[in-house]
């Protein structure tokens, strides 16, 4: 299992890498498809099996999609430099370093529980009854931050003419 | 079918046993076989699809179709294959090659794990205890988009570019009624499992309390097949052949391949969601299981293909009204009554 983990690591860590510092960006959201796959392969490891088929139907299967979709509307005759570095390298370092450092420092110190249990068969059920009744406030607000997101979307693409 | 299961059980066994392989290794090759399996199970549909759509194109359209070469010209595709295999392996030069070259063998690879999940009879599937089973296939469904999207670009074509944005705008309107649509068998049935859901329709199939559901799935699986009337992806009066119109041999031929490998995993999931699966009619017991549900797959083929070569195509924006504006609001509509009919009967019986 160790192993598969390892490799699993590898190829997520490695097309994120690619990802950002491949020129074309075309290639570059490819290489995002083969991440989100592989985050979901780790959840996999990790027995939640409903937040893997989660993780490639919304990432994998939808959000790249719209970002292909995006990048082939805008598409040009050469695609060699489409997706250019900045020029703050620096800037964006001291922010990365930040970032993993405060992540580093989350994790380790975080007390995480352990338990010997079984990982549970079923995640589903469990997941719909914490939703529709613990969590149900979070959820429907959710689902109203979407709609309104829908219908603003619907509202820039049709351009609502002002009534004189 | 028990075979099935029987063999597998003891390959397991002879790795572990008499080989010995640690645990992980011989779970390894044990998937691999069963990849093997569904390879070779796609393979040998594709040869009946092939003859079985010329032909009834052909009898659709008061013609005999192939009859020259073997049986009723049955033998017509294994030369075909042959032919297919000889030809030049064009990559236009302006193309981005790599993606040009994977593109063919993601949708292929696309098509196959969906296989997974499908339960031939009872237990016998490749991720038989998969909780999600259902939800496994939308999500791997919903990842096909993809690789006619790499074909269409990367052939640096109008006509595949096109053709892929169709591909696109099509699968993702109708893969919302599509999964709108199995909602409702999940209610009644109580679980995403197929095995569970074949097991709940020992005696009514869920054709009957979900036929709205039915015919909205079908005809969803039909814009997710790029079927026609909805094959707007590849119209060929406007499109040439939409986003393989730069692919030819090989890769021409894996793109239809994974093409048929689809229409057979629909063709599938319809008959264990809606026909009952492997469960026998009218208590005709004695065919066994498996045979059961072949039949019930090459009647929906049978009906696709019917579809197909009967109605027209039809106009892009017609297609995107109707997903948008009929099936997804009908589908909602279902998933209510479906519901408070499940609600309600539950009150009554408990």
């Amino acid at each position: 299992m160790n192993f598969m983990f390892w490799l699993i690591a590898i190829i997520t860590l490695g097309s994120a890498l690619m990802m950002v510092m491949n020129k074309n960006i075309f290639h570059s959201a490819l290489f995002m498809v083969v991440t989100f796959l592989g985050v979901a392969a780790v959840y996999l490891m990790l027995y939640a099996d409903f937040m893997a088929a989660v993780q490639v139907l919304v990432y994998a299967g939808a959000i790249t999609i719209f970002i292909v979709f995006g990048i082939m509307l805008t598409q040009r005759g050469n695609m060699k430099e489409t997706n250019l570095f900045s020029n703050h390298a620096a800037l964006a370092g001291i922010v990365s370093l930040a970032l993993v450092v405060i992540n580093a420092v989350m994790v380790v110190s975080t007390n995480w529980p352990k338990t010997g249990a079984e990982p549970p068969q079923e995640t589903v059920g469990s997941i719909a009854e914490l939703m529709l009744t613990k969590y149900v406030v979070p959820f429907e607000v959710a689902a109203i931050l979407l709609l309104v997101a829908l219908i603003g979307a619907v509202i820039i693409a049709k351009e609502v003419k002002k009534t004189s | 079918m028990e075979i099935f299961n029987t063999i597998a059980n003891g390959l397991r066994d002879w790795l572990m046993g008499s080989l010995g392989f640690s645990a992980t290794a011989t779970e390894i090759i044990t998937t691999a076989v069963w990849t093997l399996v569904a390879i070779l199970f796609v393979m040998i549909n594709l040869i009946i699809l092939v003859w079985m759509e010329r032909k009834l194109a052909a009898y659709f359209q008061l013609r005999r179709g192939p009859n020259r070469l073997g049986p009723a010209g049955f033998l017509q595709f294994p030369v075909d294959i042959v032919k297919v295999l000889g030809k030049e392996d064009i990559i236009p030069a302006n193309a981005d090659r790599f993606i040009f070259k994977i593109a063919s063998t993601c949708a292929f690879i696309t098509s196959l794990t969906a296989f997974a999940v499908i339960p031939f009879s009872e237990g016998v599937a490749l991720l038989q205890n998969l909780n999600i089973g259902i939800f496994y296939f939308i999500a791997v469904g919903s990842t096909a988009t993809l690789s006619l999207l790499m074909g269409g670009w990367s052939s640096n074509n109008k006509y595949s570019l096109l053709g892929g944005m169709r591909t696109v705008a099509q699968m993702i309107s109708y893969e919302i009624p599509m999964v709108f649509s199995l909602l409702g068998v999940v209610m009644i049935a109580g679980s995403l499992n197929l095995t569970d859901i074949v097991n709940a329709q020992k005696n009514t199939w869920f054709v009957i309390p979900q036929l709205i559901a039915f015919i909205v799935f079908f005809i969803a699986a039909t814009a997710e097949l790029n079927r026609g009337p909805f094959d707007l992806a590849e119209g060929e009066q406007e499109l040439v052949a939409g986003y393989m119109t730069e692919y030819s041999g090989i890769r021409w031929a894996i793109y239809m391949i994974a093409e048929y490998g689809n229409l057979v995993a629909s063709s599938a999931i319809i008959s264990i969601m809606f026909l009952g699966g492997w469960n026998a009619p009218f208590g005709l017991t004695f065919i066994p299981p498996f045979l059961w549900l072949m039949l019930k797959i090459y009647l929906v083929i049978f009906v696709f293909m019917w579809i197909r070569w009967t109605l027209p195509r039809i106009r892009i924006d017609h297609l995107m009204h109707f997903g948008w504006k009929f099936l997804i609001p009908v589908s909602l509509a279902n998933i209510l009554v479906t519901g408070i009919g499940v609600y309600v009967y539950r009150m009554i019986t408990l």
